[in-house]
């Protein structure tokens, strides 16, 4: 009993109460490629992976010159299981679109941030 | 019946033990039981500092609390063991919890050493540790503007970063030594450090005695021995650790007299039924303060645990780190000195770089050394002092990298044993690395870092692993065909003529039937050039996503984000209508001017959202695109020739208006400049261009396959005195040629390079048609000159291409309040990057 009781508040902490946003319609964002919306005052890149059917979004901030560029990157996959992946268009740092982590061997990584499709409208959830 | 092994602290270590037991308790004969202090399972405190540079809680867990589930492992957090028994096996937690065990293991790690001076209780006082400590300092630094640190070392400069990066006016740090990292750096080494770090903003207060802390319940400044006073409202102790040895102690087992449960070999305390691992084990008369010895504990005891061998050997305590950015390196014995070995010293103040290493005396081995500044040989030279390898005749370019002349073999990683330890953290040697290279085939850093784990800890391997990775797979004779990417089993050669025999237009059809995956920064840019090459359509219709940033937004993205725009001005002549218009466009969108290399004047730091409006402008006063974002024709520079120059022989400008307007808009593997001039004199520098004109008395000689650049080539003599129309024909069949042949992002003079027969080869297939492809490449190139189109024109006039013009979607009025300006000489330029 001890035990269960104890995890589950971590697993509280780790889970923060997700607030949906209106970040734009579907067609705002270019056919596998990105855009950024301003949401509660951060800047979030939003990709619609139309070739899979899927959506992301992660902060628009590469870590690497602190350059304000993600959503203008190239999308694409890399590796067996084909990881979802963003290239920053300064210096084609690349990183995961699922994990935020870093793919070119540098240690920082973004941040990443749920996304649904309801209605032709995108929410990001923050 | 199973055993049960409870493990006390939750920390690094204490996960990397139950992961590693995990691994090696194949027959699943323990039961785990583990006890945090902490609210959070283990999380990375290694990159603690990284808290405030925008990573989370959960980025650096090491493992979220569902691994410990499906191992199986019982986890109870927040709740320390407070008292063991050791006659019943019993460990008792704060909460009451009572769990028996056949094997403890201690790995309780350490807290911050506070030192006792008078005052340290006060609010505003912190140490620097847990994520805790962190959440406590950012919400006191809202209100404070001064902050200090006490502590000089490693963890202490730690804080300070993290000071720096919660925004604080001012940070000092209070240092009781004469000098900063004294144990792992020297004395020299310590001053460029210092200078680097005062560069960086930071006060240094070497020598300092801090005698009390003075405030009315908050800090307000600090004193010290020689009298002196600093005003602070905020103040980090990071002196040092203390082992967390208290349960320890109460349960009888052996310390050090200065803190430390003491252990043997096996690290077995005085008690053979329980172990101590990482910082509170003090092991050889030592504290292992470093992630990599801790996690070698781990593997030790969970080795011995499941029925193994294995002692702890006294660990390497090299380490390279970056603090603030700087690097910071120390090795193998870093101190040694005359007459006990020789030192070679590189020092550049400039640069703030500062590097030494020691050998032995009779030359042949690097024993240690210290690097600042520039750590990148850190790894060579530390494998090379491990290995004892044998030192090139002139070692310092070991510790310099090669300066030209021949690579010394043995400072290559390839040089490196099959026992080499590639990764410290992770214990990963060469040998294991080059194994799943070549058996099993993994050829990614990432494939690598899963299968082995290395690079997964501090990082630092991992320029290495590369290196391996690639050396492995040239000598093991993969990559001779030149395939575009892990998306297209293609050369670019054969891909372009797939994409022209299938007439695929858009780059989701390249893909579906000539790739696999969803491709990937390198294989979408060369694609979408090999279909604008092909057919010549508006490259933002079809394929606006496949295309690199500057093509995507038709201009030069910018050190802020902001883009810069160049109008086509053919030949560089302008009226003076239209330098009026530019004139006024810029003073219009606040944008710095300059005059480009190429005879053109670039326009820097439009918004995204303005190019659109700047552009429908230009095009009104009858510019085109220049193009200056494309792997495509730039310009054609020329002189004035014989229109005024009393030496020109052949019109120039004339000439090269009708070559640049005949070869604008040309998408090519990269680049293409080119320029005429009007005589012998060669005022255009023509020679150093991908084709180049020169005037001569009957005609023009045609030069090609030069560039200026990294590596300046001059332009080789493809013809001579050849007249206008046949200039313009070779130029054509040379173009064509290129576009169909060469690698991406391959000028025309490495084309060159790699063509077997070189210059007299191309000379056949353009002049004298061996290939018999000549009237093939003048209609392909006809075809281009008459499909051309001034791309932002196109966009001027289409709704729905202006609308991708916006930095935010949903705000698309709004400008990149990112996009940061500096004034500079009355203009603007863009604010410097960190």
């Amino acid at each position: 009993m001890e035990v269960n009781h104890s995890i589950t508040i971590t697993t509280m902490i780790a889970e923060q109460t997700i607030t949906w946003h209106v970040a734009c319609s579907v067609e705002d964002i270019p056919e596998n490629g990105g855009a950024c919306a301003l949401i509660e005052n951060e800047q979030i890149a939003i990709y619609n992976f139309t070739r899979r059917g899927e959506w992301y979004a992660t902060q628009n901030l590469c870590p690497h010159r602190q350059q304000m560029a993600l959503s203008r990157g190239m999308i694409g996959s890399t590796g067996a299981d084909n990881e979802p992946k963003v290239a920053c268009p300064f210096h084609k740092k690349t990183f995961s679109l699922k994990s935020g982590e870093c793919l070119t061997g540098d240690e920082y990584s973004i941040k990443t941030y749920p996304v649904k499709v309801e209605n032709g409208q995108v929410f990001v959830g923050v | 019946m199973k055993k049960k092994i409870v493990v006390v602290g939750n920390g690094m270590v204490g996960y990397k033990f139950c992961e590693k037991l995990i691994s090696k308790d194949v027959s699943k004969s323990f039961d785990l039981v583990v006890f945090g202090e902490e609210s959070r399972p283990a999380y990375d405190r290694v990159h603690l500092s990284e808290y405030f540079a925008g990573k989370t809680a959960e980025d650096l867990t090491m493992a979220p609390s569902s691994w410990y589930k499906e191992n199986g492992i019982t986890l109870y957090l927040s709740d320390p063991v407070v008292d063991i028994n050791r006659e019943e096996k019993m460990v008792r937690s704060h909460h009451g919890i009572v769990e028996n065990y056949d094997y403890l293991v201690l790995a309780t790690g350490s807290a911050a050493f506070v030192p006792p001076i008078p005052g340290v209780e006060k609010d505003g006082v912190f140490v620097y540790r847990t994520i805790e400590d962190l959440d406590l300092m950012q919400s006191h630094a809202k209100k404070a503007k001064k902050g200090a640190v006490i502590g000089g070392g490693l963890l202490g400069l730690e804080a300070a970063k993290a000071l720096l990066d919660l925004g604080l006016e001012e940070t000092h740090v209070i240092e009781f030594a004469p000098r900063l990292m004294p144990r792992q750096i020297d004395e020299a080494g310590s001053k460029t450090l210092q200078s680097k770090l005062e560069g960086l903003g930071l006060q240094i207060h070497l020598s300092k005695n801090t005698q009390e802390i003075t405030g009315n319940g908050v800090i307000e400044s600090m004193k010290f021995a020689d009298g002196s006073v600093l005003e602070v409202d905020m103040l980090v102790i990071s002196a040092g650790i203390k082992p967390r040895d208290e349960v320890a102690k109460i349960a009888g087992l052996e310390v050090g007299t200065r803190g430390g449960i003491i252990v043997n070999d096996k690290l077995q305390t005085s008690d053979p039924n329980i172990f101590a691992i990482g910082e509170c084990a003090l092991a050889h008369q030592m504290i292992y303060g470093l992630v990599a010895p801790g996690y070698e504990m781990a593997e030790v005891v969970a080795t011995s645990i499941v029925g193994g061998e294995k002692e702890f050997k006294p660990f390497d305590m090299s380490t390279k780190l970056k603090l603030i950015g700087i690097d910071v390196a120390s090795f193998g014995d870093a101190f040694i000195q005359e007459p006990n070995a020789q030192t070679i010293v590189f020092e550049n103040t400039a640069k703030g770089i500062y590097k030494r290493i020691n050998i032995s005396n009779d030359g042949k081995y690097l024993l240690g050394g210290v690097l600042v500044g520039d750590a990148e040989q850190y790894n060579m030279l530390l494998q090379n002092t491990k290995n004892k390898t044998l030192l090139p005749a002139d070692p310092e370019d070991l510790m310099l990298g090669s300066r030209g002349g021949a690579e010394q073999a043995s400072s290559g990683v390839m040089a490196l044993p099959d026992e080499a330890l590639i990764c410290s953290c992770e214990a990963v040697t060469k040998g294991n690395i080059c194994h799943e290279i070549i058996e099993n085939k993994v050829t990614t850093l990432d494939g690598i870092k899963k299968c082995t784990k290395a690079g997964t800890g501090c990082g630092g391997c991992v320029p290495m692993v590369k290196d391996l990775i690639n050396e492995t797979m040239k000598s093991q004779g993969v990559f001779v065909r030149n395939i575009l990417c892990e998306h297209f089993d293609y050369t670019r050669q054969e891909l372009f003529d797939l994409v022209k025999i299938k007439g695929f237009k858009t780059y989701d059809d390249v893909l579906d039937n000539l790739g696999k995956g969803d491709g990937c920064e390198v294989c979408k840019p060369a694609v979408a050039s090999i279909i604008a090459s092909l057919w010549n359509e508006m490259i933002l219709e079809k394929n606006a996503t496949v295309q690199d940033s500057n093509d995507r937004f038709l201009a030069n993205i910018q050190k802020n984000g902001t883009y810069s725009v160049v109008p086509r001005i053919p030949g560089g002549e302008i009226t003076p209508e239209k330098l009026i218009v530019i004139g006024q466009v810029a003073l219009k969108y606040n944008l710095y001017t300059k005059i480009t290399g190429g005879q053109r004047i670039d326009l820097f730091g439009a918004h995204v959202s303005d190019l659109p409006d700047i552009w429908e402008e230009l095009v009104n006063a009858g510019f085109e695109s220049g193009h200056a974002y494309g792997k495509s024709l730039r310009t054609v520079k020329s002189c004035v020739g014989s229109t005024w120059c009393r030496f020109g022989v052949q019109d120039a400008v004339s000439f090269s208006i009708e070559v640049e307007e005949r070869y604008r808009g040309l998408r090519s593997p990269h680049k293409l400049k080119s320029a005429v001039s009007g005589c012998t004199r060669e005022c255009a520098e023509a020679q150093s261009k991908d084709f180049g004109i020169i005037a001569t008395e009957k005609g023009w000689n045609l030069y090609v396959c030069g560039n200026g650049g990294v590596k300046p080539r001059h332009a080789e003599l493809l013809a001579t005195d050849i007249d206008s129309a046949t200039c313009l024909k070779y130029i054509d069949r040379f173009l064509m040629f290129y576009i169909k042949t060469a690698e991406p992002l391959t000028r025309t003079a490495p084309w060159l390079d790699k063509m077997e027969g070189g210059i007299n080869y191309l000379k056949s297939v353009i002049i004298d048609d061996a290939l018999g492809m000549n009237a093939q490449f003048e209609q392909e190139m006809q075809f281009l000159v008459e499909t051309y189109k001034c791309e932002w024109k196109e966009v001027v006039t289409n709704p729905a291409l202006r609308k991708r013009f916006t930095h935010f979607v949903n705000a698309p009025k709004m400008k990149d309040p990112y996009a940061k300006f500096e004034p500079m000489r009355e203009q603007v330029k863009a604010a410097e990057w960190k």
